[in-house]
């Protein structure tokens, strides 16, 4: 059969992308395929703005006295900067696209259990959003993205409200997103799915959610005080009145810890699927693999207390905080080392979403290790709140999150869009990605070892050699993210067919069609196999 | 739906009269002076009204697993977050601080 | 697929992504208790920032407590009970299928006890502790021991009797709408889940308040 012929009968397929055209039937759809790609282009562009801040930041950074502007504009760079990629780009990055797209297919379900609240989830995320362009828009914040007070409930003169406000807002998207994965996980199940027969990436999703409900509404909760502060002035964290500021870091952490395993986990799910995909092989220890996501999820929210070593916490709450966040290697250490051992010996191809599950190993790796050195009270004493700092989350969220984003991206984009996109070029991509990050970011660690301290809008001479590499790194960065923007667009019209199951994958999202139904499967899918049943090489026979 | 138990009416008006008793008894006991007693007390009659509510009101004595799952792991994450915090606050006095090291509490009470 | 057809007031009552209708209704439900665990985290903030200051400023918060009077928190108290118990009963008349009528009184009965709830905080209380000079930060002169802390205690008790009203209102306002539907016959012994779920929010409210009444009034005794 010709490709024009195979591209005719797709074309004439009716599936969720052209079952109904209009921005009315996407701006009201409940399909969870739909919300997310409406998603994915709020988060794209949120991501880009984010972005600008970012290469401002280091192209002030190229000189010790800075290069462009002023100090209190640097302040708001890094906090927008901040802001932005946290809440707005990372944390909806991988479970709003990808974990919308996927958990229902991958179940077998025709939607998640409350379509109508997810399509508000994403309203109500572009409310957040919105507050944040305007406070952008004018004049930005100044708090960093951490809104430690009684700076910002007191002293800051920036639009603390407005940024709050954003944050607060996007909060409920966090919240009914989870609460909506929770359910449909629970209850949307096929037949004979049963809890053992989940893909990984559900299990690390269905740890994820829980998170997000237990987390989020103390950050809520947390912003509103602060913002009541700010407003009446009453000393809640105000130390002159009786207040405790460190009272506010408490429950800002208790948010914001667990946080960083909002955006880590569900990239440790989607590595989970490449490695299985692309190993051809039942990923190793499989109930380790899982279990591993929910012992992450319970120690994410007992360690909090090491953002705050040296901001006056009692040294009695640092050792047991100092103690238990060692704790978080051991479950992340099971992940590395069963997908390690995974691919041991698997038939393992290297197409592009596998170089970036290869490079999320490394960079993950080293961003984890290095969490080990902040763990530590005294070592921490000399590295708190310096670059060190800033190339260790950023090993964590971008050499980790982002890494796992852009290779599921990569991998379900064929079943997203149905076209395939330029192997080469993207295989080029994310080798750029991972030069890019790496020169980026590994100077920085040792600005911070040499004591380089975050926030600042100027340094001293001496580390303007490594600043100068850093910022080099950071633009071959910006390519690399720039050519998969190109070629996936381009893909979508000029992109070969990619059929339901380009990579020879198993699970049930590679069953249907692609793009898929608007009701995700012809009929209810029915399992009978594990995850991953890929067939087993056979052995080589001795004689 | 066949699902749901449908609980007597008399259930609920036990329960109902219950919680009106021990409304009554936290009340009272807060004017007997007991000292740290007190909270204590009114905390407990306190989780005792709520696990009334939760297993009559709510039905999670009918309704087994996830659901009492759920509710729990709310509540225990709240002892995490009142504890951990807690944690820091009190016991940040028990480091004393160098003399000249700015006003200090605990240095000031506890002679040596 | 004949389950897909069952209508209620002329509308279907299974939404087209569930197989069945006791699975429509579990989700819901178990979609409520998640619900309620964001509740308890998000009051879980408030009640944590209040435990370390209660503990810090003893003193000025047993001084704050002494100026509202328990007379309205218990009588508070007791009207949520009621309302609850009352609640309770309208799901049970749904379920057994009893008269129109008598559901819709038992809503009514439950909203109507929810004003009054409402009434005496805002009418008894805090217009009283407006006249007294007791809102910081609008109206606050008090000039006594622990000025500071007892402005402190206020803040708590504003902002956390406040959180719980909005949540109130909100309850009365879910009531409403529910009534609305049951007035055009829309539930019935096979199809409840909507007032099912309600009543689960009403009775967690209940809950918050019974631990807002000893935390806030009661404390360190009268």
């Amino acid at each position: 059969m010709s490709v024009a012929v195979a591209e005719l009968a797709t074309r004439s397929r009716v599936h969720y992308l052209n079952e109904s055209y209009g921005v009315k039937s996407w701006l009201l759809t409940t399909d969870h395929k739909r919300i997310a790609i409406l998603y994915m282009v709020s988060i794209t562009f949120m991501f880009l703005v984010g972005a600008c801040a970012a290469a401002l930041m280091r192209i002030q950074l190229l000189e010790p006295a800075g290069a462009i502007v002023q100090p209190e504009t640097y302040n708001k760079l890094f906090s927008i900067h901040g802001i932005i990629m946290v809440w707005f780009f990372l944390i909806p990055s991988i479970p709003a696209v990808l974990g919308n797209f996927l958990i229902p297919m991958m179940i077998g379900a025709r939607d998640v259990a409350f379509p109508k609240l997810n399509l508000l989830s994403w309203y109500i995320y572009i409310i957040g959003a919105c507050f944040i362009l305007y406070t952008l828009i004018y004049g930005g914040v100044d708090t960093g993205w951490t809104f430690y007070t009684p700076y910002s409930s007191t002293y800051s003169n920036s639009h603390v409200f407005g940024a709050a406000a954003g944050v607060f807002i996007v909060g409920f998207s966090s919240i009914l997103t989870g609460l909506n994965f929770i359910v449909t996980v629970h209850k949307m199940r096929a037949p004979g799915m049963t809890w053992f027969r989940l893909p990984l990436f559900i299990w690390s999703l269905y740890a994820t959610s829980i998170v997000l409900v237990l987390a989020t509404p103390v950050l809520a909760i947390t912003l509103s005080l602060m913002a009541m502060e700010r407003f009446l002035h009453i000393g809640i964290f105000n130390p002159a009145i009786g207040g405790d500021p460190l009272l506010f870091q408490h429950l800002f952490w208790f948010y914001s810890h667990p946080a960083v395993y909002i955006m880590v986990l569900p990239a440790m799910g989607v590595i989970s699927e490449l490695v299985a995909a692309y190993s051809r092989r039942r990923v190793y220890g499989y109930a380790f693999v899982a279990f591993s996501s929910f012992a992450i999820a319970l120690i994410a929210f007992l360690v909090w207390g090491h953002h705050m070593f040296v901001s006056g916490q009692s040294v009695y709450a640092g050792m047991v905080f100092s103690a238990l966040s060692f704790l978080v290697a051991i479950p992340s250490g099971i992940k590395v080392f069963n997908w390690t051992a995974t691919l041991y010996k698997g038939s393992n191809s290297y197409d592009a979403p596998m170089l970036y599950a290869l490079g999320f190993l490394g960079l993950f790796t080293m961003g984890g290790l290095t969490g080990l050195f902040l763990a530590s009270l005294s070592i921490d004493v000399h590295l708190h709140d310096t670059y060190f700092v800033i190339a260790h989350f950023h090993y964590i969220m971008v050499g980790g999150s982002v890494m796992a984003y852009m290779g599921g991206l990569h991998y379900w984009w064929p079943k997203m869009t149905g076209r395939l996109y330029p192997d080469k070029w993207a295989r080029f991509a994310a080798f750029t990605i991972f030069i890019g990050f790496n020169l980026t970011f590994f100077p920085q660690y040792i600005l911070g070892y040499l004591g380089m301290l975050r926030r600042y809008a100027v340094y001293p001479a001496q580390f303007q050699a490594l600043n100068v590499l850093s910022s080099a790194g950071a633009s071959i960065l910006g390519v690399g993210y720039f050519i998969p923007l190109v070629y996936l667009i381009w893909s979508m019209r000029y992109g070969r067919e990619a059929g339901p199951n380009p990579w020879r994958a198993k699970g049930l999202e590679w069953e249907t069609a692609s793009p898929p139904p608007r009701e995700n499967f012809e009929e209810t899918p029915i399992v009978t196999e594990e995850a991953y049943a890929y067939p087993t090489r056979p052995r080589a026979v001795r004689v | 739906m066949a699902s749901a138990k449908i609980v007597p009416v008399r259930t609920y008006i036990l329960t109902f009269i219950a919680l009106l008793v021990l409304l009554g008894v936290t009340t009272g006991v807060a004017y007997i002076h007991l000292g740290i007693g007190n909270t204590v007390i009114a905390l407990v009659i306190a989780f005792v009204k709520m696990l009334l509510v939760l297993l009559f009101f709510m039905h999670l004595f009918y309704d087994k697993g996830i659901k009492r799952l759920a509710f729990a792991v709310g509540l225990l994450w709240l002892a995490i977050l009142i504890v951990l915090s807690s944690a820091d606050v009190f016991t940040r006095h028990w480091t004393p601080v160098p003399r000249g090291w700015g006003p200090d509490i605990s240095l000031q009470q506890g002679p040596k | 697929m004949s389950e897909s057809a069952i209508t209620q007031a002329g509308r279907p009552i299974l939404e087209e992504h569930f197989e069945t209708l006791p699975a429509q209704e579990e989700a819901r439900k178990l979609g409520m208790w998640v619900f309620l665990i964001t509740e308890i985290l998000f009051f879980g903030g408030l009640f944590a920032t209040y435990t370390v200051y209660r503990e810090l400023y003893l003193p000025g918060f047993t001084q704050g407590s002494h100026f509202i009077e328990v007379k309205w928190g218990a009588i508070n108290t007791a009207v949520l009970i009621v309302s609850s118990l009352t609640m309770a009963l309208a799901i049970r008349s749904v379920q057994v299928g009893k008269r129109k009528g008598t559901t819709l009184g038992l809503l009514g009965i439950t909203m109507l006890l929810g004003v009054v709830f409402l009434c005496i905080k805002f009418i008894l209380e805090w217009r009283v502790d407006y006249l007294h000079h007791h809102v910081p930060g609008i109206n606050f002169d008090y000039a006594g021991p622990h000025a500071a802390h007892v402005k402190l205690f206020f803040l708590f008790y504003f902002y956390m009797t406040g959180l719980h009203a909005i949540h109130v209102i909100v309850g009365i306002g879910i009531l409403l709408a529910l009534s609305y539907l049951t007035w055009r016959g829309r539930f019935s012994p096979k199809y409840y889940s909507p007032i099912e779920v309600a009543g689960l929010y009403w009775h967690f409210v209940d809950i918050i308040w019974i631990f807002l009444f000893p935390l806030l009034y009661l404390i360190g005794g009268r």
